[in-house]
């Protein structure tokens, strides 16, 4: 940093405000934790420590309103081979001395102000996630949540963060393998975007993010810190208001380029064994990853904040130690190794300065022109140290008794089922997502082998391997919204199901939970209710959950989200040449068969939002002993090389699901009224709940027309030795989707009103 | 006999890199080393490969900042003495700015990044990496880029043609040129090009993303091949 004479003046003639009970809340803390921080120090903070706590203490760090219930989730496995939330990101175990490390971040508050750069460093931040780790990132998922598409401003919004998440990842060099995107009301105002990494390293050369060994020096490393994004973890920790333009400079800026200069210099220094620890900078800086890679190591740090390369000018060291700058990481490095560390980065172009180093003691110690401007316990800032930790109060909300009295809309029995069909595949939440996926590099490295499109889960192949990983990303938020316990559990069940139909074995999850205010008592019996969902399902499908984000506050004086806990989900495809399947039909006169559980009820459909216009009063049916049993069977016919295509039902239930197999594929399909009988009967007997309930725990599949005469006994066994009912549909045929006395639908017109939505005009 | 060894550069910010390695490597069995912006030497390099990605994040404009890096004063030396030099996406980008190649890449038409499998048609099997190919082949190729919207003036482009430097061009899956199978809104649907000398091609569809069966796609293994024979 150059500096003139006349500027090291301003900046000494910065003089720290004095800490009254109006700046204490301006910066979002409460009464009692302010009494907490002087408890901590034995005396009143600085304005500068009084900021680090701040941060530290917000909810986007500290997890103070939720930590309590995410700690009932299940969170250990022998898959697992860090436990949950123990570094950056989880890490399974995937045979062949390999580890996927993998996690899910929400970048909401930021994408509300400025679509673009919000979703642009959500991006960015979950990728340095997972390359903090030592694994470099193969794929990302992403899922999106948006009001109703014809609103000009959600229209911004999708256009900013579909171009940020692509501008970023596309040039960052890591393909985008699924995801999802959804529209309601629910969202407007409050639109959602959350990220996921999904990485690959050694087992056993991973990094950890800690700080050890008295008199090892501390380096930065990567872009210059600037002014941008100063508080912005305190931003994400409030409700979106007429205010929040004005917070527009609390979103950083990302630089995909300067990050894949990171990537690779990072990588390249952990090779050299002269690194003992690393972190990224994220939410709160620099104060943030000093904080916690001391209290994890239980070492104290001492830094000069005047060797921090700065991008401006007169920078305090409340600024400093706050800004958000991107592209930003903390090394920690063996004494006597920091210039082979140090030469990495230059070769990369990238600064690499060491601003301190590791002490004795406990304490993070932060100087600025030759005086402390703040003297900290390491421990008394992070998660599952001296942060305060909340158990809320909860009350069911009353809307659910609204509910509950709700009248079933009267289904007409004339209905032409086949206009209905197309009215499902031609909405928003249905029709084809292609304009915005292919704004998104999804093939770069060369691995995908399923990606965005015609898959229920995104796949891709290990180099070096025979395996696959398979990846999702889902929940309804509309069924956690009417069921927060059943919602739970289908956004679980829901992206397992999703793995398992594109061949992998579900091994572990991440999550991104979205709500509202936890401090409104409604809003906290949903999220504990809906993890209390999770759990469960989790449980069920021997699925851990690794670590993940909270993002509370996702509402605006209009109300709050759909309660939206977004599961990522990851699998593991044994044998990926043979077992990834599909949803597409793969050639004529195949039989297909559906399995699972009875097509019944219609809550929750999209059916019911887009032709009765109501949500109906419950989410849709899950029996997570059923689920079980059916993702089981499913995964041993796939394995047993028996099946050409296979797709999970979800929103539209089972038509739509035909329908998607048909038009990926052009080939239609002919049901016959007697086959379809025996479904027909094991549901309530109503067309529509036969073809649009959204009842969980549904699979349907093709056997392949060219494997031995034995594929159907096969199937009939696999499904009865799990205790599954299996059905025979019919053949896949001709030109048609045909369900005899219901509908019948040429495949190309299907495809027409499923590809026509018009996203982006 | 030496096995031909493939010179894959990279620039900060290329991220196809590795994809070209593993094609011409592992899928191909070619030997093949990576090259460093900075290195300036080329000794044992039998073909220069110039890989996709976002050499210097693209910033300014794509390839403008990569042509300056020192190793590109050692890759026009190489093509001047007539090596080989094949150019894909970004390498197709830098190449331009280099002046090994005439014309220059606009945005695309629609002025959004568009990835997805395309076809194109071969134009041209006088070309030392085509010529084991057949002329009017249609391939089925993933293109991946924001900047693919090849421009010439029409000296330039009459002077592409005379001098028969067309090589690919964007096509539908029967091989027919139409406006809606321009998916970048290119001059002529024009995907590919050489230099006059025949000596230096690129393109910017990738043929090492659809190089294997696994990936749903091994069209591109034949151009590569083909390129690859050159060197053979």
């Amino acid at each position: 940093m150059s500096q003139t004479p006349s500027s090291t003046q301003d900046t000494l003639a910065f003089k720290e405000p004095e800490i009254t009970p109006e700046l204490v809340e301006q910066h979002g803390l409460t009464p009692d934790e302010f009494n907490m921080i002087c408890d901590y120090l034995g005396r009143t903070p600085t304005y500068t420590e009084l900021g680090v706590y701040s941060v530290m203490w917000s909810e986007h760090c500290s997890y103070k309103n939720s930590i309590l219930e995410i700690k009932k989730l299940p969170r250990t496995g022998p898959q697992l081979l860090v436990g949950a939330g123990e570094e950056n990101a989880g890490l399974v175990d995937i045979g062949d001395g390999l580890a996927c490390a993998f996690k899910i971040e929400s970048h909401n508050h930021p994408s509300a102000v400025e679509p673009y750069q919000g979703a642009a460093t959500g991006v960015g931040g979950i990728h340095r996630d997972i390359f903090t780790m030592g694994a470099r990132p193969v794929a990302s998922l992403n899922s999106l949540r948006f009001g109703s598409p014809n609103n000009p401003r959600v229209k911004y919004l999708l256009d900013g963060v579909v171009r940020g998440i692509g501008d970023y990842g596309n040039s960052f060099g890591v393909p985008v393998m699924g995801g999802e995107v959804c529209f309601d009301p629910a969202y407007e105002g409050n639109p959602l975007v959350n990220a996921m990494s999904v990485g690959i390293v050694k087992v056993g050369e991973t990094a950890s993010a800690i700080a050890k060994g008295i008199g090892n020096p501390v380096i930065i490393v990567g872009s210059s810190t600037g002014r941008d994004g100063i508080h912005g973890a305190t931003f994400a920790s409030e409700e979106i208001s007429e205010e929040s333009e004005a917070k527009r400079p609390s979103v950083q800026v990302g630089d995909p380029f300067t990050e894949k200069l990171l990537l690779e210099a990072s990588l390249e220094a952990l090779q050299t064994g002269g690194v003992v620890g690393m972190q990224d900078m994220g939410a709160a800086g620099i104060a943030c990853s000093t904080s916690e890679m001391s209290a994890k190591g239980l070492a104290g740090m001492k830094l000069d904040l005047d060797k921090v390369p700065a991008r401006e000018d007169h920078m305090t060291a409340y600024e400093l130690l706050l800004s958000e700058s991107q592209e930003r990481m903390l090394v920690v490095a063996e004494k006597g190794h920091e210039q082979e560390i140090l030469d990495i980065y230059h070769k990369w172009d990238l600064n690499a300065v060491v601003i301190g180093e590791v002490v004795e003691g406990d304490r993070v110690q932060y100087m600025k022109d030759g005086v402390v401007k703040a003297d900290i316990p390491a421990d008394s800032l992070v998660l599952g140290g001296g942060a305060p930790q909340y158990v809320r109060e909860a009350v069911r909300p009353a809307y659910l008794d609204a509910l509950a009295a709700e009248k079933a809309p009267k289904l007409d029995t004339a209905e032409d089922l086949g206009a209905t069909l197309c009215r499902l595949l031609g909405s928003p939440n249905i029709a084809s997502k292609r304009w915005v996926f292919e704004q998104y590099d999804t093939m770069v490295r060369t691995n995908t082998v399923s990606g965005p499109g015609p898959s229920d889960a995104g796949v891709i192949r290990i180099k070096g391997t025979v395996k696959g990983l398979a990846a999702k990303t889902d929940c309804n938020g509309k069924y956690v919204y009417l069921n927060p316990r059943k919602g739970g559990q289908i956004a679980v069940a829901e992206s397992a199901r999703n793995v398992v139909c594109a061949g992998g074995q579900p091994l572990a999850v991440t999550n991104c939970l979205n709500f509202g205010n936890p401090y409104k008592p409604e809003v906290y019996w949903t999220f504990k209710e809906a993890l209390g969902g999770m759990g469960d399902a989790c449980r069920a499908l021997n699925t851990p959950v690794t670590g993940g984000n909270v993002s509370f506050y996702n509402e605006n004086p209009k109300g709050a989200i759909y309660p939206t806990p977004i599961i990522g989900m990851i699998g593991l495809v044994e044998n990926v040449v043979a077992h990834a399947t599909t949803i597409d039909f793969k050639a004529l006169s195949e039989e297909l068969f559906y399995v699972g559980a009875p097509r019944k009820g219609l809550d929750g459909s999209e059916y019911y939002m887009q032709v009765h216009g109501t949500r109906g009063k419950d989410a849709p049916e899950i029996d997570l002993d059923v689920e079980v049993r059916l993702q089981a069977a499913v995964l041993e016919m796939i394995r047993s090389g028996i099946v050409s295509a296979a797709h999970d039902l979800s929103d539209g239930g089972l038509a739509v699901a035909l329908a998607e197999m048909a038009l990926h594929s052009g080939i239609g399909a002919k049901i016959g009224e007697q086959e379809l009988s025996d479904l027909a009967e094991a549901g309530s007997g109503s067309a529509q709940e036969l073809l649009f309930s959204e009842a969980q725990s549904g699979v349907l599949f093709t056997l392949r027309g060219d494997s031995d005469v034995d594929a159907r006994k096969k199937a009939e066994k696999i499904c009865a030795t799990h205790q599954i009912p299996l059905y025979y549909l019919g053949l896949t045929a001709g030109d048609f989707l045909e369900i005899e006395g219901m509908l019948a639908v040429s495949v190309s017109g299907l495809k027409t009103i499923y590809e026509s939505y018009p996203f982006g005009k | 006999m030496p096995v031909p060894k493939v010179g894959i550069l990279v620039f900060p910010g290329s991220n196809c890199d590795h994809d070209a390695y593993h094609a011409f490597k592992s899928v191909l069995g070619l030997d093949a080393k990576f090259i460093w912006h900075k290195e300036t030497d080329l000794s044992g390099v039998d073909l220069v490969l110039v890989p996709g990605g976002f050499s210097y994040g693209d910033y300014l404009r794509s390839g403008a900042i990569a042509r300056f890096s020192p190793v590109m004063q050692e890759v026009i030396k190489f093509a001047e003495k007539g090596g080989p030099v094949v150019g894909i996406c970004n390498g197709f980008q830098i190449l331009l700015e280099a002046g090994l190649l005439p014309g220059a890449m606009l945005h695309n038409q629609d002025l959004r990044f568009i990835c997805k499998d395309v076809h194109i048609r071969l134009e041209t099997t006088q070309t030392p990496f085509t010529s084991s190919l057949e002329k009017g082949a249609v391939f089925k190729i993933p293109i991946s880029h924001g900047e693919g919207n090849y421009t010439i003036d029409p000296v330039g482009l009459q002077e592409l043609k005379e001098h028969d430097q067309i090589v690919f061009r964007y096509c539908n899956a029967q091989g027919e040129i139409t406006e809606e199978t321009n998916v970048n809104g290119s001059v002529e649907a024009i995907a590919g090009i050489c230099n006059r000398g025949r000596n230096v091609m690129a393109m910017m569809p990738h043929p090492e993303r659809a190089a294997e069966e696994i990936l749903g796609n091994a069209d591109g293994k034949h151009i590569l091949e083909a390129i690859a024979e050159q060197i053979g």
